[in-house]
């Protein structure tokens, strides 16, 4: 308390010391003068009475500044002091003030903005109790290759058994339709077990939850909605619960609104938005008792208290290896059959992870090489100041205390550094937020964080001390008597500082040429990616959805009438329709997982006639379910036999096209016509009557992706996506299909209009951001890197002044004066290339994931690169060169 | 030195109270020549130290401070003791005689034997 109560006192002493002092001074004066008045009387002469008085009363300057130091507080005195000389010093050369702040602003800025997404989506938890205990539980096959496999229904009440989790709950991604609002719109949904919600944590706003009374064998037709639908939907309408929606031509019952700002975690954006649940027991058809039929999946699950995600897998394991001795029949040993626990929170960033490291660890790259560039602009003004810290040393100043004003003098230019950057930040944050991909959106929510500007004080404090440390720690090693001396060479750097400077501009160098490789590895990447033969053409062709409800309760509605007369009418009835639009030259039908690059896959086992599947899972191909008019309108070629046509419908046998990487992986020599398949046991055998073209339609990476396509008119499928090929305008047509869609059933929604040009650049948008991203990092570095080797190379020039005088005068020519100086710059840049190399290559090597169709070596990157630097270094070291050969001899060698 | 001053500092404090006591209001040369006379030449190291004390001791409010002319009539900062000041003095004489009769008795005589 007393402590508290001293270090109050001095703070305000701090703060009115001025008055204080002037005061002290006053009365030391008077003091002197009455004293002196006596010597005089005493008889002294005046000059001797002033003497023996000041004597008599002892050191005034030790008497103030132990004042000073008994009153104030002198830690932050002196660092007042060191702030105020500081922005006096930065002030008169604002020219260098401004460069080191600016390189400071933009890597702090840079580096800060990059944290924050990393912050919000690597490191701060989902926005859910005890995030920690929250894992996604995913089945193996690993004996054939097989990840993320199904579950079957008894699996999970074994894992609900287990005593490893509190709660279990499958998820089915989905979306329905709603109708009876204005219009027909549909929602994303998930179909979960009752105990979802609880699971999560998460209290509703109105009404509850679903409880273990709503466990039916199929869906409940009770739901609770999203806190956006509720306002969208129902104007907020503090009584909703217990109001009824008409959901795939269901009537249900809302029993809850879920709070604002509650994202259901999911594993692409589409299911994060998750706007419906609907509970299900998932013990009713398709579901079932047999433990091999697998249909369940996206298991989430939350463990029991105090278990670790390591324990916890250890007692999965366990349990995995019972099950397996217990029913040898369903875990045949050659597939094998494993579990394993992924933290919720991993499993939604997915594949970014490694792209967001990437960029940290490039834009923090760019900031070192900034702080590098910063310290070599101190060394030269430090060489500059010699003469000043000579002086101040030898006036008694004690080595800490000029390391700590240097020191002070550093981290001031980098903490205006990180503010200036932090508030371009913040003024242009709403273009960044922009900037940041799609399949990250809804994790977190990124923001100018508190977390974010901790960072960024942190970043800038040590940046300031590693580019002011090495500066600072060689001032205080001054050579007193030769800086002192009057010869005009005190402004002479030592060679010490020369050194450190050559190992600035390596290190930059280095660095840079990690960034270059890393960047041009990416951007070839990108560039083959881009010009990948797709194997369709998406040009001018346009594709719209639309969904067929599945209701539970099958009246009189569209789908039972679907089910037994066939699907074929509604879709020829469709494709007329939207013929006749202007501007239409093509219409095609086909399912959801038919648009090319879309996130909606629909994968499924394929049973092929005469192969033994020794009990384990039939091997999961791609699927899509299209209309004759298909492969022509995206202009997939045919391979082999022929493609679907008008008479494929309900009344003859099953046919199916399947595409080359296929008919490669299941018969020798691709050889498919003519073979039968099936989908699933219970159904007829289907012939393979055509092979296509593989076309990059599922991913651009593969292009050897095994894809079957169904009939539409034998199929029923109700995710349908109508493509037109055309000069169409995506506003009128998304409209004009509309209108053609309702008129054949006005309770259709149609949604999701696009290009499929769009559905291309989406595709690549993560890529193409973090390209570009790495590719202005780098050349903001190797801008740098040119800006430090210039600075070093013109400061050696200068240096060395005299012997290029000397040299010219004895006779050497200026092209070999200017070859030297190039020289010196090249070796520094092939020493800094020569060290980046060896970092290129463990970088390249580490990401390896992030590229696609270059090794991590790929030598022409490599050499390009390096050969850029090179050009870079040269161009930068040329001026000063110039200015080397251009030393006046006579100068030169009068200066002395 | 730094030392030295940390000791003599609760004592000096004692002694300008005290002298302001004896005296009345008094400037700070006032102060100091009258502690050199008492003491002797012990003191005179440490006039410097006399003026923080001073502005100390009255921005504790023991002390107060007004202008007024000095002897030989030059303008001079002249200190009183407050009321607060009075019961300082007070206070601390009572420490002072205590702390004094506690060290008296180490140097007294032993009186029992071994």
């Amino acid at each position: 308390m007393r402590i508290l109560k001293r270090f109050r006192a001095r703070l305000t002493n701090v703060a009115m010391r001025r008055e204080d002092e002037q005061r002290l001074r006053e009365e030391i004066e008077g003091h002197l003068a009455l004293q002196t008045a006596d010597n005089l009387r005493a008889g002294m002469a005046p000059d001797e009475a002033r003497r023996r008085a000041v004597l008599k009363f002892g050191g005034i300057a030790a008497v103030t500044q132990d004042y000073r130091a008994e009153r104030g507080l002198p830690f932050i005195d002196d660092t007042l002091q060191d702030l105020r000389y500081a922005f006096r010093i930065l002030t008169k050369s604002p020219g260098f003030a401004c460069a080191a702040i600016l390189t400071m602003a933009v890597g702090i800025g840079a580096t800060a903005a990059i944290f924050s997404v990393v912050d919000a989506t690597l490191l701060q938890p989902l926005p859910l109790p005890q995030p920690q205990q929250l894992v996604r539980i995913e089945a193996d096959f690993p004996g054939v290759g097989a990840r993320d496999v199904r579950i079957s229904q008894p699996e999970w009440k074994d894992l609900q058994r287990s005593g490893i989790f509190q709660y279990v709950s499958p998820v089915v991604n989905g979306s329905v339709n709603l109708t009876g609002a204005s219009q027909p719109a549909r929602i994303v949904f998930k179909g979960v077990a009752p105990g979802y919600l609880a699971l999560l944590g998460v209290s509703p706003r109105l009404g509850r939850w679903f409880d273990p009374r709503d466990q039916t064998p199929g869906y409940t037709q009770e739901v609770v909605i999203s806190d956006g639908l509720w306002k969208r939907l129902f104007g907020s309408d503090p009584h909703v619960v217990g109001k009824s929606m008409l959901l795939d031509d269901d009537v249900n019952r809302i029993i809850g609104v879920m709070p604002a700002g509650f994202h259901d975690p999911g594993r692409t954006p589409q299911q994060r938005s998750t706007e419906l649940w609907a509970a299900a027991g998932f013990v009713a058809a398709p579901s079932s008792e047999v433990r091999n039929l697998r249909r369940l999946r996206n298991f989430v699950g939350r463990l029991q208290p105090g278990l670790t995600i390591a324990a916890a897998q250890s007692r999965l394991d366990a349990l995995v290896e019972s099950l397996r001795k217990q029913f040898p029949a369903d875990y045949p040993p050659q597939s094998g059959w494993a579990l394993r626990l992924v933290p919720l929170q991993e499993s939604e960033v997915g594949n970014a992870r490694q792209s967001l490291i990437l960029l940290l660890g490039a834009v923090g790259l760019v900031l070192l090489i900034g702080c590098a560039n910063v310290a070599n602009l101190l060394l030269a003004r430090a060489s500059a100041r010699g003469r000043e810290m000579a002086v101040r040393q030898a006036l008694g100043a004690p080595r800490l205390r000029l390391v700590r004003q240097l020191l002070t003098e550093s981290l001031l230019l980098s903490l205006l550094g990180g503010a200036s950057g932090v508030a371009v930040l913040f003024w242009t944050k709403g273009f960044l937020l922009r900037m940041v991909p799609e399949s990250l959106a809804g994790i977190n929510d990124i923001s100018v964080s508190w977390s974010m500007l901790v960072f960024a004080v942190a970043a800038s404090v040590a940046a300031g001390v590693i580019f002011g440390l090495a500066p600072a720690l060689q001032a205080g090693r001054t050579d007193l008597t030769d800086a002192l001396r009057q010869d005009g060479r005190g402004s002479r750097g030592s060679t010490q500082q020369t050194r450190t400077r050559r190992m600035l501009v390596v290190t930059e160098f280095a660095l840079s040429l990690v960034l270059l490789i890393a960047a041009g590895l990416l951007l070839r990447s990108f560039w083959d990616l881009f010009n990948v033969q797709l194997g369709f053409n998406p040009e001018r062709v346009f594709a719209v959805q639309t969904w067929l409800p599945e209701p539970n309760v099958r009246k009189t509605d569209i789908y039972g009438t679907l089910i037994r007369e066939g699907e074929g009418p509604l879709l020829r009835e469709l494709l007329r329709r939207s013929r006749t639009q202007p501007g239409v030259e093509q219409a095609a039908i086909g399912t959801s997982s038919s648009i090319p690059l879309s996130h909606d896959r629909n994968v499924t086992p394929l049973i092929v006639e005469g192969q033994d599947l020794r009990g384990t899972e039939p091997p999961l191909v791609e699927r899509s379910d299209v209309s004759p008019e298909y492969f022509p309108l995206l202009e997939i070629a045919l391979r082999r036999g022929r493609l679907f046509d008008e008479k494929d419908n309900e009344t003859v046998p099953p046919v199916v096209v399947i595409n080359e990487a296929l008919a490669r992986t299941y018969w020798l020599n691709g050889d498919a016509l003519g073979k039968r398949v099936k989908l699933r046991p219970a159904q007829p055998w289907s012939t393979v009557v055509g092979v296509i073209a593989d076309a990059r339609t599922e991913s651009l990476a593969d292009g050897g992706i095994p894809k079957i396509y169904l009939s539409a008119y034998q199929t029923y499928a109700s995710d349908l996506v109508i493509f037109l090929r055309g000069t169409l305008e995506p506003g009128v047509a998304a409209e004009q299909v509309r209108q053609q869609v309702q008129s054949v059933n006005a309770d259709l929604p149609v949604f999701g209009a696009q290009t499929l040009h769009d559905a291309l650049s989406d595709s690549l948008s993560e890529r193409r951001l973090s390209v570009e991203m790495v590719a202005a990092f780098a050349v903001t570095a190797l801008l740098l890197a040119g800006l430090g080797i210039y600075g070093t190379i013109s400061y050696i020039v200068s240096e060395r002044q005299r012997e290029i005088g000397i040299r010219l005068a004895l006779g050497a020519q200026r092209e070999e004066i200017q070859a030297m100086v190039l020289r010196q710059g090249l070796r520094l840049a092939m020493t800094g290339a020569g060290v980046g190399l060896v970092g290129a290559l463990i970088v390249s090597n580490l990401m390896q994931g992030l590229l696609y169709g270059v090794r991590p070596t790929d030598p022409l990157t490599f050499v390009a690169v390096t050969l850029v630097l090179t050009v870079v270094a040269l161009v930068a070291c040329y001026i000063p060169a110039r200015r080397a050969t251009r030393v006046d001899p006579l100068v030169a060698l009068r200066y002395e | 030195m730094k030392q030295k001053t940390d000791v003599l500092q609760g004592t000096l404090a004692l002694m300008v109270l005290r002298t302001l006591e004896m005296l009345g209001p008094l400037h700070g040369y006032g102060i100091a020549r009258r502690m050199e006379q008492i003491s002797g030449d012990v003191l005179a190291v440490n006039q410097g130290t006399l003026y923080p004390l001073l502005l100390k001791l009255e921005q504790e409010g023991a002390i107060a401070s007004e202008w007024g002319a000095s002897e030989n009539n030059r303008r001079a900062r002249f200190y009183r003791l407050t009321r607060v000041g009075h019961r300082l003095l007070k206070a601390e004489t009572r420490d002072w005689e205590q702390t004094a009769a506690i060290i008296a008795r180490f140097f007294e005589r032993p009186e029992c034997p071994r």
